[in-house]
């Protein structure tokens, strides 16, 4: 991995951004709300909007628009909330703190089951446990989170009440009461990418298991504990790593129904909240904001990969 | 074509998957014609009546029948996922071999602003769409269509890259024939197996990402019978009457689990040789 490699990718970062920028921009810019009527009500005299349409710049061409807006964000100011009157910034940034705890947890969770599930459905190909690791597996992408989480609020909740069903405590309060509180939530986001990921790993393990590296190793005589710690997982779970990156771009996603359900306060309940109230600076603040924490990871994903594979070399 | 069929029949998960898909074919069909009831009448004394004799899969919060519901309701989701991803996939497989086709720079240049794109994770993108559009049916299968345009471009470029090495294109550029000509005639009909197999698997993420829209708000709107509205409308009566919920729950997925199925099986009868 070379400056230059490094360097080239975080321009398309950068890159990246900016077309999510104009593309996030030019959607809500066709909004069919007035955002001047949204601001001072039905009843508002055509002086009054008048002026308010002046003060924001609405009657400036879009490419103007779009140039102070783009300006604005990228000194951190998207605007004031049509909801709120608050700056969006600052609102969008802390609920994106908690979705990222809501993430990370659910990244790890994932990893300590779907690893271990994928090794084991590997070592067992075609026998039953391998046959009902898949089927559970199919079924587990074949259910939307909205459906996961209600059955798990149901189940876990409402009947067993083992955990409470909603609401967000954060972990400075009560660290124990804000991990209760996250348990369904992270269960449900986990569910979806256990599937994707310990299928994952069992194909790749069943790659490494019929390579000529390993038949060496097994023929010179090392013990199979050996073969499979050292020379299999390793090479196993390097593209793992590629996997679990998009699968962020689906966390995201997934994120802003799992939110809305457990009334989590994270940036995608507040997407949601600024969709149905047409808020336009909040939307935009949101999305563009998530677009960017994706454009992160996967670049991060990027590195740590050609840090890890040995066999890479980028110019 | 019957060779594909009868390869694909072959294997356990395209004979299942093309049996529950029949199934729901038929419900699409003549769902309306077959329910026991009227998915739209209100019977206020049987509200949240348990699955029994007289409602099958219990009743609802307003006495509707919930297994008629859920038979009409098969063609207020089926069809537009279906729809969504037909044309997401069209609009993709056309960028795609455009820009295999094109190659070098403007290949480059089209499959980075895809990239770009695709940072927006699908969910969020189709939601965006429908805020602007306005919700309903219609505008959530647009916003859904838009949403999967990228990935069915990146899938589509990686496998008309392979195609266009052949030389049937060489031998069609050679003639002197136009590009339009080449990415229409040529290419595009070669691309096409593979990007059936993820189409086919792509109907199950739409039939879930229109009812997750549709249980959002942003999707269908009441009373329609759509899935995903049911078991966003059944929410708060989940203490009382949990069947309300768990019938089109389980809808939904059964359906995914169709167009799963479908897509490896498809996978499976197109390349014989693959064991995995």
């Amino acid at each position: 991995m070379s400056a230059g490699w490094l360097i080239r990718r975080l321009l398309l970062v950068v890159y990246t951004v900016l077309v999510v920028s104009v593309l996030v921009f030019a959607i809500t810019q066709v909004l069919p709300a007035d955002a001047a009527v949204t601001l001072l009500g039905e009843n508002a005299t055509p002086e009054a909007l008048a002026a308010v349409r002046d003060r924001l710049g609405l009657n400036d061409p879009v490419w103007l628009q779009y140039w102070r807006w783009l300006t604005h964000a990228v000194a951190g100011d998207f605007g004031l909330s049509m909801r709120t009157g608050q700056p969006v910034a600052p609102m969008m940034l802390v609920a994106l703190s908690r979705s990222l705890l809501l993430a990370l947890l659910s990244i790890l969770l994932m990893l300590a089951i779907a690893v271990p599930l994928g090794l084991w459905a590997a070592l067992r190909q075609g026998r039953a446990a391998d046959l009902l690791t898949g089927l559970v597996s199919y079924i587990g992408v074949s259910v939307p989170e909205f459906v996961t989480a209600t059955v798990l609020l149901m189940l876990l909740a409402d009947w067993l009440q083992w955990l409470p069903a909603t609401g967000y405590v954060p972990p400075s309060e009560d660290l124990w009461d804000s991990l209760a509180h996250l348990a369904l939530p992270v269960i449900t986001v986990s569910v979806i990418m256990v599937a994707h990921v310990s299928r994952m790993v069992r194909s790749e393990t069943i790659d490494v298991l019929h390579s000529d590296y390993i038949r060496a190793a097994r023929l010179k005589g090392l013990p199979e504990r050996a073969v499979l710690l050292h020379h299999t997982l390793r090479n196993a779970l390097l593209p793992v790593i590629t996997i679990v990156a998009l699968d962020v771009g689906y966390l995201l996603g997934g994120i802003i129904v799992v939110e809305e359900i457990f009334a989590i306060p994270g940036i995608g309940r507040q997407l949601i909240v600024a969709i149905t109230a047409r808020d336009l600076p909040a939307i935009q603040a949101g999305a563009l904001i998530m677009a960017m924490t994706y454009a992160i990871v996967s670049t991060l994903a990027d590195i740590a990969y050609a840090l890890l594979d040995r066999r890479i070399r980028y110019d | 074509m019957t060779d594909l069929l009868r390869r694909l029949l072959r294997t356990p998960q395209g004979a299942i998957g093309s049996a529950l898909l029949l199934l729901l074919l038929l419900l699409c069909i003549a769902g309306p014609a077959l329910a026991p009831r009227d998915p739209e009448a209100i019977d206020f004394l049987g509200r949240f009546r348990p699955p029994g004799a007289e409602n099958w899969l219990g009743a609802d919060q307003l006495g509707r029948d919930v297994l008629s519901r859920l038979m009409t309701g098969a063609r207020a989701t089926i069809p537009l996922a279906l729809l969504a991803t037909l044309l997401g996939t069209l609009a993709g497989a056309v960028i795609g071999t455009l820009s295999a086709y094109l190659g070098g720079r403007w290949d480059e240049a089209i499959m980075r602003n895809i990239d770009a794109v695709m940072a927006i994770p699908g969910l969020l993108l189709a939601l965006l769409l429908v805020s602007s559009l306005g919700k309903g049916s219609l505008n959530a299968t647009l916003a859904i269509a838009v949403a999967f345009t990228p990935g069915m471009a990146r899938v589509t470029r990686s496998v008309a890259l392979n195609v266009r090495a052949q030389d049937y294109v060489k031998a069609a550029l050679a003639r002197g024939e136009g590009s339009l000509f080449i990415v229409l005639r040529e290419m595009l009909p070669n691309v096409v197996g593979p990007v059936v197999v993820e189409t086919t698997i792509r109907v199950a993420f739409a039939v879930m990402l229109f009812a997750t829209m549709s249980f959002l708000g942003l999707g269908a709107q009441p009373p329609a019978p759509e899935w995903g509205l049911m078991v966003a409308e059944a929410r708060r009566f989940v203490h009382q009457a949990p069947w309300i919920i768990l019938a089109p729950a389980l809808a939904i997925a059964v359906t995914a689990i169709a167009f799963n199925l479908l897509g490896d099986g498809l996978r499976d009868a197109l390349n014989p040789r693959d064991e995995r």
